[in-house]
């Protein structure tokens, strides 16, 4: 690891004004920055902590829907959300482990956007909008590929606020190594439709499967999905599955989600 | 009644108090004065020819004090081979110099070409990327697929070897035309082509080496994670470095496990030595995980093709095999005795066969060296067998147990000479199978295979009746063999004048618990309490010359030499007492802890005739030395044979693949056992490694010869979810013939009994749930090959 220098500001305001000097990074729980600064694959200057600021961390139940904090640690989501949103409180509970999990956090994972990370698929899945120091984002608009996503320089995210759907699960398949989701899918059913997100299985990161949601909302239903097939086009290839394995997982955990909904 | 303490209790692991409690001491958390930090520069690259190496820009950054390369080390000594193989044509092993530092090529992805020293870590990991970028190394063609390397004899590991053939080992060459000809009139054969992955170690605790010189003796004291630091001292001095014995002291503190990779002497250890004597300071390096993955000796990795010729009913009648097995890069020490003589002797297993005949072609290739790990060739000759005889089953339509049955060797039968060079002094087969299929509750199977299906999961049985040989070895037996060393081990019982024991034992405890399990030994001998006995290991200048912790040998070989010098101290403890009680010799008895005159109440405690040894005021100083002290070297008269019978049952998700353990059951015969808890944790820890090996772990190379699971994020190691509870059992006991304590050894049979049973399973699973189709799936039995082998 590089030497750096550290600073915890403790409002939005100073955050975004440490962040505009040459090579400052953000640093939330550290789970992802960290070890990619001890690999010497990352060298910032100045990391800026955004884990004192307040109004970026909690969980809230508001007209909107649930608002949580960027810098709310997965662990404290999956107890302080289960009560309004227990699908989402279960996906941010099946995150790496408890250390991971209490120290990573939304924000972090959402600025990432690893293409077989879990929140991704919550995000989309529910319809979300992110919340930067600058403006709405809305969950269609802000992915856009592996580690790609909407946020510009400068730009970051203060919190999430997610709609409630009526019924919701997410299904997720452990790549055996990292444990990551090889292939997880968010169904989220709402009064006006069903959302299908789908992480870790396609080159493009994290994607809502349209046939799916169509026949969901027409019938939420396990079966309803059966006679769809996915197209292993696009989908990633690696030690741990195919392509075409890829494909076969997004309609068997589709199926599982809709079953497990409530 | 289970005993609370001595032999056979399940005391418990003293040494844990310190493990689980964060103060354990380990290599690199010894602080020295004035110590330096040394970092490797090694090659990204598979195969590269080394062009240049400009020094001048790193040796001038901040804080450098030295810079090594190849060049360095031309003049001393490799790193050599500790087993000397001889091909089926009677010539010997090719054997390329193992250096200190790469000269000439890299031959692997982590091969060491280079190393800084300097006054931080960070100064010496930026001096080492400026080093390597100021190396030019012209990258050569990979050889990495073991059939491409010794079918294109162009393209060459080492240059002098033309067709990457280390050497191409027939077993028993004399007996080959027997063996075909039993394979022409047999009414049916059975082939499988199989793969027995290659495992990175993943001790939890990386290597890590210090090196001292103390310029006022000219004495080198080396500090490193070994599993024998007999053994790193005698390769050091007589091969690399030239250090004389007596002037170089190898200490192996706590050891975070081993499981081999800790067995052999690596270039990181010589170069901190030859660094200290330069700069006169220690020199420390600790390996990052990444060169963990990269550099430690892996394991397996074989391609084999067996044959089984056997009757329609499933008697065997002889099995054939031809096996590749990967070397790597160089020859790691004990790398050509493991797809050898630990692998093709047991390649009859517990059944009768009457004709066995092994080829093993051993493979130079651009991977990183392979070497014996938890087993090391008895894994891989168990797992040959045991897929085989279920594949025979399912061919002819037999019940595996039935068959497993009618092959075992009878009880009646020991000693039983194999067809492959073993004699197996003791077992009873039958009797562990007997057991096995009551604890599992085969008889329920139907059962639960029936409740799986109503959740949409296939239920699969797998067995493995499993021996192997342990207790590592009659020194002129594996002498004759090609060994290169001694397999002795030793042991000194110090009576300390206030009556508690020291016992320095050439046997190194790297998580197993010798300190508990040896204490229990001694003071039940003794009769006085475990906490009196303290062991000594792991420091060459306190312990007796002995050959360290691998095979399966510690209480075989070391506990045996520990139990012959405790005989020692009891016989001259008699004499000592015969002179205070003015008794003769020959009436003095001793139990519980106290010398009397046989019949009268006359007697001594074990105190004060340990007292009276160092304080021999009234003590027959005419015809016996002060002191009470002994030492036993012991050699086995023959390998030790634990076997067993081990159940898995897997739960398939055929939808996604997925392969549960639902529950694993092991019956085994360790010979007696001295402590229960801790043998139960070396088979749950084994068999964890051994479904590790069949469902998780995969050490994958590109073609380019880049390690694709360099890290944890792809390589998948068994974790608390992975595995059942297991349930164990070692109620079979038929106790070793030849050792004092009679005691076969217990440490590597998880992992040498576990992964066929857990293959077997699937394959069952399939079989039940209508994928007759599926013949064999390669470990690890990961999700997607499932799949693809249901839809495929
Ligand atoms: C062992 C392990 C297992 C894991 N398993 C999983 C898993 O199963 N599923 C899963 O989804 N994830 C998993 N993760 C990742 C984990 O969820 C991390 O928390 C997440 O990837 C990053 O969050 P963080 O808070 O640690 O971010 P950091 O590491 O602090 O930052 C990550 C990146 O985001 C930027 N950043 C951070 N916060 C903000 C912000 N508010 N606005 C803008 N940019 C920001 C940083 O500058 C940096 O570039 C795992 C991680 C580990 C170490």
């Amino acid at each position: 690891m590089h030497n750096f220098d550290f600073v915890k500001p403790s409002s939005i305001a100073d955050a975004v004004k440490a962040l505009s000097k040459e090579g400052a990074q953000a640093l939330s729980g550290g789970q992802t920055l960290t070890p990619t600064m001890k690999q010497r694959l990352a060298a910032p200057t100045v990391l800026v902590s955004l884990t004192g600021i307040d109004e970026m961390k909690g969980v809230c139940l508001g007209e909107d829907g649930l608002s949580i904090g960027a810098a709310t640690p997965h662990a404290v989501v999956a107890k302080e959300a289960a009560k309004h949103y227990p699908a989402l409180a279960m996906l941010a509970g099946g995150i790496g482990d408890p250390a991971v999990r209490n120290r990573g956090t939304i924000g972090g994972s959402l600025a990432n956007n690893d293409p077989a990370a879990c929140y991704p698929a919550g995000v989309l899945g529910s319809g979300a909008t992110v919340v930067t120091n600058r403006r709405k984002i809305a969950a269609d608009d802000y992915f856009q590929g592996m580690f790609t996503t909407a946020l510009e320089e400068g730009e970051i995210i203060t919190g999430v606020t997610f709609p409630i759907p009526e019924k919701a699960a997410y299904v997720k398949f452990n790549q055996p190594a990292s444990r990551f989701a090889l292939t997880a899918v968010f169904v989220a059913k709402f009064k006006d439709g069903v959302r299908v997100a789908v992480t870790g299985a396609s080159n493009d990161g994290v994607f809502r499967w349209s046939e799916a949601e169509k026949a969901l909302s027409g019938h939420f239903a396990a079966s309803a999905v059966e006679g769809l097939s996915v197209s292993s086009d696009g989908m990633i290839g690696d030690l741990h599955g195919t392509p075409a394995y890829r494909a076969n997982l997004v309609k068997v955990l589709t199926k599982r989600a809709v079953a497990a909904a409530q | 009644m289970p005993k609370d303490t001595g032999i056979g209790a399940s005391s418990k692991r003293r040494e844990d108090v310190r493990f689980l409690s964060g103060r354990g001491n380990y290599t690199d958390d010894l602080a020295m004065h004035g110590q330096t930090y040394a970092v490797f520069v090694r090659s990204n690259v598979a195969h590269g020819r080394i062009k240049s190496i400009d020094t001048s820009a790193a040796s001038k950054m901040p804080g450098v004090l030295a810079i090594f390369t190849g060049e360095d080390f031309k003049d001393v000594g490799g790193n050599p081979a500790g087993w000397l193989i001889n091909s089926r044509d009677g010539t010997p092993m090719r054997e390329p110099k193992r250096p200190v530092l790469a000269h000439g090529k890299v031959r692997h992805v982590g091969d060491a070409y280079a190393a800084v020293v300097a006054e931080t870590y960070n100064q010496a990991k930026d001096a080492a990327q400026q080093l390597a970028d100021d190396s030019e190394i012209e990258e050569l063609p990979a050889i990495v697929d073991m059939r491409k390397a010794v079918a294109d004899p162009s393209n060459r590991v080492h240059d002098e070897i033309p067709d990457n053939l280390c050497f191409d080992w027939g077993w028993i060459e004399d007996n080959r035309a027997a063996v075909d000809a039993a394979f022409k009139s047999a009414p049916h054969i059975t082939t499988l082509e199989l793969v027995n992955n290659r495992l990175v170690p993943n001790a939890m605790e990386p290597r890590s080496s210090i090196g001292e010189y103390f310029p006022g003796t000219g004495d080198y004291k080396l500090t490193t994670t070994s599993q024998n630091p007999h053994l790193t001292r005698l390769l050091v001095s007589a091969f690399v470095l030239g250090i004389p014995e007596n002037k170089l002291t190898v200490v192996a503190p706590d050891v975070g496990g081993g499981f081999g990779s800790k067995i052999y002497h690596y270039g990181e250890e010589a170069l901190v030595l030859a660094a200290s004597r330069k700069l006169g300071r220690p020199v420390r390096w600790t390996a990052e995980r990444t060169e963990s993955f990269l550099t430690d000796a892996h394991g397996r990795d074989h391609v084999t093709k067996i044959e089984m010729a056997s009757t329609k009913d499933g008697e065997i009648l002889a099995i054939r095999t031809e096996t590749l097995a990967n070397v790597g890069a160089y020859l790691s020490n004990f790398s050509t005795a493991t797809p050898t003589f630990l692998h093709g002797t047991l390649m009859a297993g517990p059944y009768k066969v009457p004709h066995v005949y092994v080829n093993v072609k051993t493979v130079f290739t651009n991977t990183a060296p392979v070497d014996a790990y938890r087993g090391a060739g008895r894994p891989e000759a168990t797992f040959s067998i045991e897929r085989i005889v279920d594949k025979m089953c399912r061919e002819l339509g037999l019940d595996p147990f039935e068959v497993r049955r009618k092959n075992l060797i009878q009880p009646d039968q020991f000693p039983y000479t194999t067809p492959v060079g073993l004699v197996y002094d003791t077992g009873n087969y039958q009797a562990t199978l007997d057991k096995l299929i009551e604890l599992a509750d085969v008889a329920g199977f139907e059962g639960r295979a029936a409740a799986s299906k109503a959740k949409g999961k296939l239920r699969g049985m797998g067995l493995s009746t499993w021996i192997e040989a342990c207790g590592i070895a009659p020194s002129n037996l594996v002498g004759v063999l090609g060994s290169r060393v001694g397999l002795y081990d030793a042991a000194t019982v110090r009576v300390n004048a206030t009556g508690n024991i020291s016992v320095m034992t050439g046997a190194h405890s790297h998580g197993q618990g010798h300190e508990t399990v040896f204490a229990q030994i001694v003071a039940e001998k003794l009769g006085i309490a475990e906490s009196s006995v303290e062991i000594v290991h792991g420091d060459t200048s306190k312990i007796p010359f002995g050959m360290g912790s691998y095979g399966s040998r510690s209480l075989a070989v070391c506990g045996a030499a520990m139990t012959k010098a405790v005989d020692k101290i009891i016989a001259k403890g008699k004499k000592i007492a015969a002179h205070m009680l003015e008794a003769s010799e020959n009436d003095i008895v001793f139990a519980d802890g106290k010398f009397s005159v046989a019949g009268t109440d006359k007697a001594k405690s074990f105190g004060e005739i340990a007292f009276s040894a160092y304080v021999p005021h009234n003590y027959p100083l005419e015809t016996l030395e002060p002191g009470l002290e002994e030492t036993a070297f012991y050699d086995p008269a023959n390998f030790t044979y634990p076997a067993g019978a081990y159940l898995c049952e897997v739960e398939v998700d055929p939808e996604t693949g997925k392969v549960d353990i639902a529950s694993f059951t092991c019956a085994d015969d360790f010979g007696h056992v001295m402590n229960p808890m801790i043998v139960e944790g070396q088979v749950h820890g084994g068999v964890g490694q051994g479904i590790g090996q069949a469902l998780l772990e995969n050490t994958a190379y590109d073609e380019n010869g880049q390690l694709l699971t360099a890290s944890y994020m792809d390589y998948a190691m068994p974790r608390a979810d992975d595995v059942p509870f297991y349930t164990v059992d070692h109620s079979c006991v038929t106790p070793c013939t030849h050792n004092p304590l009679g005691v076969k050894g217990c440490g590597e049979a998880g992992a040498i009994g576990s992964p066929p049973a857990v293959v077997n399973a699937v394959i069952d699973a399939l079989h039940r749930g209508g994928h007759t189709h599926v013949k064999h799936i390669d470990m690890p039995v990961s999700p997607s090959r499932v799949w693809q082998a249901i839809n495929g």
